[in-house]
């Protein structure tokens, strides 16, 4: 390749130039007009005080001082870490036990299909079909049941600070489990069943041979099952919009709530800029994070 | 039950840790079709009912006048034809453009088309909602609020697609296109005739998980359209249950079963390729 550079380009690499930029075209265009050049807008936005009506003006980073100032912000910091707290471990935890369990048995299908089903369901159905089983006072199903069957009064799931990530949490971790089931399961057909078998006739418990061959040789599986979970969780929006109520109750306030909140409900488009800044700056940081850390704990086949 | 047990050879005692695990996946099957089934349910109860008797299971009547009522209350039929042309548009734009850069990434040698590529991966780690606030900006300047060209054209720029086809086209046969090159074919008609036919099935699941995650998105609604007629589906239940939450528990859930039901038989029928597609590609359609 580096004696190219030497050489005159043919005719026909010459052209090649062209039908790349003609190819490209389309996609390249889009990136920069409707990704690159908002994002590059947002930087701007971000160091300004502008409501899209009066002049704007030029703060530097009194806008980020503010966001972090700003107990609302904590709140949708601390709200969205929560909820990947509960959603990524026990959700992953409990698609691999289920595509485990799956695995060895036969009439997958119909599992699978079942499994399936809120992953093909939009958000906000599932927050609706949710809304009736979670609400408190006549309407919820759950805390009805355990009203008249037990005695027991449970908290008001959807509209107490404390309760209404764990339940918004219960309801992501639902409406993908099917979804993290199928990948875990085509990542667990990749096993090769002599490996299995050897482990078996030297004698490995079920235990041991789930930590010692199935658990490495998912790795690569669970490792991006695992970025695609936690960006999710930093992007949560629509379960909380739909579910609870993060205008009246700083408990469901997430990260992008409050991108939307101050942008489309108070107009502060500078300080919203921040806040989704900071959102960025927390996605590349947490990915970078966790690619940091696959090379300790992700096992490649060579 | 010991004595059965000992007579039986070890072997035979396999089934007994199926019935555990049948037992463990019938139980979380069975939580996975609560909330759907519950949502019919509910369809079906009347207001007095949902008021006076809010635990009973079954409807008492049965009132099948949820669904004539909800259809009436909001342009439904409206919305599906929204979400639906807006799918296929973003679906057919998607495709026909991806698939272009992704033969130019794969195929054609140019400078700095590793580092290119490079910076494509990399926007992928760009949340939609960082640039919402410049975007609307910018939509409001071209007069796109309130249009669907809001939602469809910027969707259709979608470096994960570039991604997943190049895959793809990389795994072609090379010797198919020199054919063609030596019969003279350009770059055009390689990619129009040659690549594109080879990579059907990478079209497909592409396919499917651009329009589950149109057919499905909310954010940018949420954000674009303000005239109901435009609204997509999840849109209009949204702005339904809002108007209806508390007074009108049966008429929301009839709402709700009619934006789900469609989604879920077309799911049924092609349940095979939906699964096989979102499980290859893992995304899931966000």
């Amino acid at each position: 390749m580096t004696t190219v550079p030497q050489q005159r380009p043919t005719g026909w690499r010459k052209r090649d130039k062209w039908w790349a930029a003609a190819f490209l075209g389309p996609q390249v265009g889009g990136l920069l007009v409707f990704l690159v050049f908002p994002l590059g807008f947002a930087v701007v936005l971000s160091f300004m005080q502008w409501d899209g009506l009066t002049e704007a003006s030029w703060v530097g980073f009194d806008n980020f001082r503010a966001q972090f100032a700003d107990p609302e912000f904590g709140h949708a910091i601390w709200n969205t870490a929560k909820l990947g707290l509960i959603t990524v471990p026990v959700g992953l935890g409990l698609a691999l036990l289920i595509a485990v369990a799956l695995n060895s048995v036969r009439g997958k299908t119909i599992y699978r299909v079942v499994y399936f089903l809120p992953v093909v369901t939009s958000s906000v159905a599932v927050a609706v079909m949710w809304k009736s089983i979670l609400a408190s006072g006549d309407y919820g199903i759950l805390n009805n049941t355990a009203h008249d069957l037990f005695g027991v009064t449970l908290p008001d799931w959807l509209n107490s600070e404390q309760w209404v990530m764990v339940s918004v949490a219960v309801v992501t971790i639902w409406s993908s489990l099917g979804l993290n089931v199928v990948i875990f399961l085509a990542g667990l057909q990749t096993i090769p069943p002599q490996l299995m078998e050897a482990g078996r006739i030297d004698g490995a418990s079920p235990a041991r041979l789930f930590r010692s061959i199935t658990l490495p040789m998912i790795s690569p599986t669970l490792f991006f099952t695992m970025v695609v979970s936690v960006i999710s969780s930093l992007q949560a929006f629509e379960s909380v919009y739909i579910l609870a109520n993060p205008a009246h109750n700083d408990g469901a306030r997430t990260i992008v709530y409050q991108v939307y909140d101050l942008g489309f409900k108070q107009f502060r488009f500078g300080l919203s800029s921040a806040a989704a800044l900071i959102l960025l700056v927390l996605t590349v940081a947490v990915t970078l994070i966790q690619f940091g850390a696959q090379k300790r704990f992700v096992h490649y086949e060579e | 039950m010991t004595a059965v047990a000992i007579q039986r050879p070890p072997r035979r005692r396999v089934p007994a840790g199926r019935i555990v695990l049948h037992t463990v996946l019938i139980l979380g099957g069975l939580t996975m079709l609560f909330p759907f089934v519950w949502m019919v349910l509910t369809s079906f109860k009347s207001d007095q009912q949902m008021l006076l008797n809010p635990q009973e299971v079954l409807p008492e009547p049965w009132r099948a006048e949820n669904y004539s009522d909800a259809l009436t209350a909001a342009p439904f039929a409206r919305a599906f034809w929204n979400s639906f042309y807006i799918a296929a548009i973003t679906v057919t734009g998607t495709l026909i453009t991806s698939a272009m850069a992704a033969y130019a990434f794969a195929r054609i040698r140019f400078r700095g088309r590793g580092l290119l590529f490079g910076v494509f991966l990399a926007t992928q780690m760009v949340p939609a909602q960082v640039t919402i606030v410049p975007l609307y900006l910018m939509m409001s300047k071209l007069g796109w609020v309130d249009t669907h060209l809001a939602l469809i054209i910027p969707a259709m720029v979608n470096p994960f697609a570039v991604f997943l086809l190049r895959q793809f086209i990389l795994a072609v046969p090379a010797e198919l296109e020199d054919a063609g090159r030596i019969d003279g074919a350009g770059h055009w008609t390689i990619f129009w005739r040659i690549v594109l036919p080879n990579i059907r099935p990478g079209l497909g699941a592409l396919g499917i998980i651009v329009f589950l995650g149109s057919w499905n998105s909310f954010f940018f609604p949420l954000i674009f359209l303000n005239t109901t007629e435009l609204f997509t589906v999840p849109m209009l239940i949204a702005q339904f249950v809002g108007q209806h939450d508390l007074t009108s528990y049966g008429l929301v859930m009839a709402a709700n079963v009619v934006t789900v039901v469609p989604m879920l038989i077309a799911f049924l029928i092609g349940q095979r390729r939906i699964i096989n597609s979102l499980a290859s590609s893992g995304l899931g359609g966000r």
